[in-house]
């Protein structure tokens, strides 16, 4: 079975991102840009997949800028065998980013779709289920487990209270919760043979897809700031802050 | 026209959830309809139908939505949307699930978690952990939202209950089956409805420090139990006890970290507490910014002291 997943370049999870002043968006300039830890998982699960015997070719997507290449070539370093940029410079929406992956799907007609459940950076959460949508396809999201039965997959997810498990018919959509796995760091070996894997490359025009933004943003701002309080010097005076002058016990 | 909220429930009743989002799907105008889809949830519709400024509830009991799995579900809400300008839900696991493929069949980019409405098309939701807060205006006919609970108050009951109207359900296009569920069972309130949330972190050491120093304390307060992400992945607290930017997000009165140093994916899920109180042997936690009353000291020491306190002021 061959295996689709998607990597977003975003910025890196360490970086405390700053609003621009005047209220254009955050600051993105030579800030450290990385993987969505999201999308680190679902590589991890489809090559533990391919380890397993079960998935045959891992087709590794980003739609993005240039540099969107090398999130796709840190995904053939950890163990995917190709990739596909869909390369624009403009903000890309989860509808319109499902929009080219269904066109993608279309082509290379994998049997599972492993995706991040969420971007780091929109915190959307959406276009695995979009995707979905537009295929016609099951979806499992917030996946903690995925085992492959025939051409179908079951799926343990995290819900509110736990977890629930649903059987889905192939082909599927799966979107990764942290709990999935481990993702692996790629080998200094891995790393050089990942250069001579190939990467296509495709516009969104390609695709026949319009990325027009349907949200306008009018600002971006930073959120209310919260004043660090005082410091209490025991258990006693914490209870007695909470209960006198907090009123919360 | 009129705007559609679709209920969280589990059966004999609303969940929380629901009168928080009710209270966002009521500032967007216009006359507001709740949808019920389960199974055997005739009490939940008759719960929502006393909501203050709910016109009508619709039911749809049947089978396929007793697990309310996303297929089913997003068929259902397909061929209702026709009569609304907007669709709303909370954005719990289930509207997470739910929504955006309701978004995708009817061509709309839906708005996800929002934490103001400011008009029937603009509203505002947070970005990158919380770090920045966007104002977005959506251009599509129709709108497709999920609400973010903490942030609005329940709506309380209302002076006359609406009607009940049931409704047909829709073809199950048939994609998934449901296995099972494992859910937490506890005696504790809900994590994203308590009043008072008592979390641990990577600093309570294991799954036995949990029970035998946050747990208690927790539970003299009659408090849900939290976590931080280290604390989960290091396997000492249950997945759904995570609070952040990919957890739960909370702001109950009282929010007490304990041993979370307060990276900024964890502060992403609680800084909208009222009250926030830290204790942590490392006074330069980045928790202490933002928390209310700090302890600086050895949870280990101080967590079964508190309990005591807690006790004598009769708690």
């Amino acid at each position: 079975m061959k295996v689709l997943v998607t990597v977003k370049r975003v910025v890196d999870y360490n970086v405390k991102v700053r609003v621009k002043s005047d209220g254009s968006g955050v600051e993105l300039a030579n800030v450290k840009m990385s993987m969505n830890p999201f999308d680190e998982i679902a590589v991890e699960e489809a090559i533990r997949l391919k380890e397993a015997g079960k998935a045959t070719e891992i087709v590794a997507v980003s739609i993005g800028p240039a540099q969107a290449a090398e999130t796709i070539r840190t995904a053939l370093a950890m163990g995917a065998d190709r990739g596909i940029l869909v390369k624009t410079d403009a903000t890309v929406e989860p509808l319109a980013v499902a929009k080219i992956l269904a066109k993608i799907v279309a082509e290379e007609q994998p049997g599972l779709v492993i995706m991040g459940k969420q971007a780091i950076d929109d915190d959307c959460n959406q276009t695995g289920q979009m995707l979905a949508a537009l295929l016609g396809w099951p979806q499992g999201t917030f996946a903690s487990k995925v085992v492959l039965e025939g051409d179908g997959v079951t799926v343990t997810r995290e819900v509110d209270g736990g977890l629930q498990t649903v059987a889905l018919k192939g082909p599927a959509i799966v979107t990764t919760d942290l709990r999935l796995n481990e993702p692996r760091y790629a080998s200094l070996p891995n790393i050089m043979k990942a250069k001579k894997k190939p990467i296509a490359e495709k516009t969104p025009a390609d695709c026949g897809v319009d990325v027009a933004p349907r949200l306008e943003v009018l600002k971006t701002t930073e959120p209310p700031g919260r004043k660090g309080g005082i410091k209490v010097g025991s258990v006693a005076e914490l209870v007695g802050k909470l209960k006198d002058e907090a009123g919360v016990l | 026209m009129a705007n559609l909220l679709v209920a969280e429930h589990d059966g004999a009743g609303l969940k929380d959830a629901t009168a928080k989002a009710l209270t966002a799907a009521r500032a967007l105008g216009g006359d507001l309809h709740v949808l019920v889809a389960g199974q055997g949830c005739r009490g939940a519709a008759e719960a929502a139908a006393k909501l203050d400024g709910v016109a009508k509830v619709l039911i749809a009991d049947d089978a396929r939505y007793a697990h309310l799995t996303a297929e089913p579900i997003a068929a259902l809400l397909v061929g209702l949307a026709k009569d609304y300008d907007a669709i709303v839900m909370p954005a719990t696991a289930i509207g997470k699930d739910v929504m955006p493929r309701v978004a995708a069949l009817l061509d709309v980019m839906q708005v996800s978690e929002v934490t103001k409405v400011l008009s029937a098309d603009t509203f505002e939701r947070l970005i990158y952990a919380g770090s920045a807060v966007q104002t977005v205006r959506s251009r599509d006919a129709k709108k497709v939202i999920t609400v973010r609970i903490s942030s609005f108050q329940a709506t309380g009951t209302g002076a006359a209950a609406a009607p009940v109207e049931a409704v047909a359900a829709a073809d199950d296009p048939g994609l998934s089956r449901f296995v099972g569920e494992e859910l937490s069972k506890s005696e504790r309130p809900e994590l994203t409805s308590a009043r008072i949330v008592v979390s641990g972190g990577r600093a309570v050491q294991s799954r036995e420090n949990f029970a035998k120093y946050i747990e208690p304390v927790a539970d003299r307060l009659g408090a849900a139990v939290g976590a931080s992400r280290a604390a989960v992945d290091a396997g000492y607290a249950p997945n759904d006890w995570q609070v952040g930017q990919t957890g739960k997000v909370v702001a109950p009165d009282l929010y007490v970290a304990i041993g979370i140093s307060g990276a900024i994916q964890h502060l992403a899920g609680m800084k909208d507490s009222k009250v926030i109180v830290a204790i942590n042997k490392d006074e330069e936690a980045p928790i202490f910014q933002v928390a209310d009353y700090g302890l600086v000291g050895d949870l280990f020491k101080i967590v079964p002291e508190l309990t005591d306190e807690l006790a004598k002021i009769g708690k």
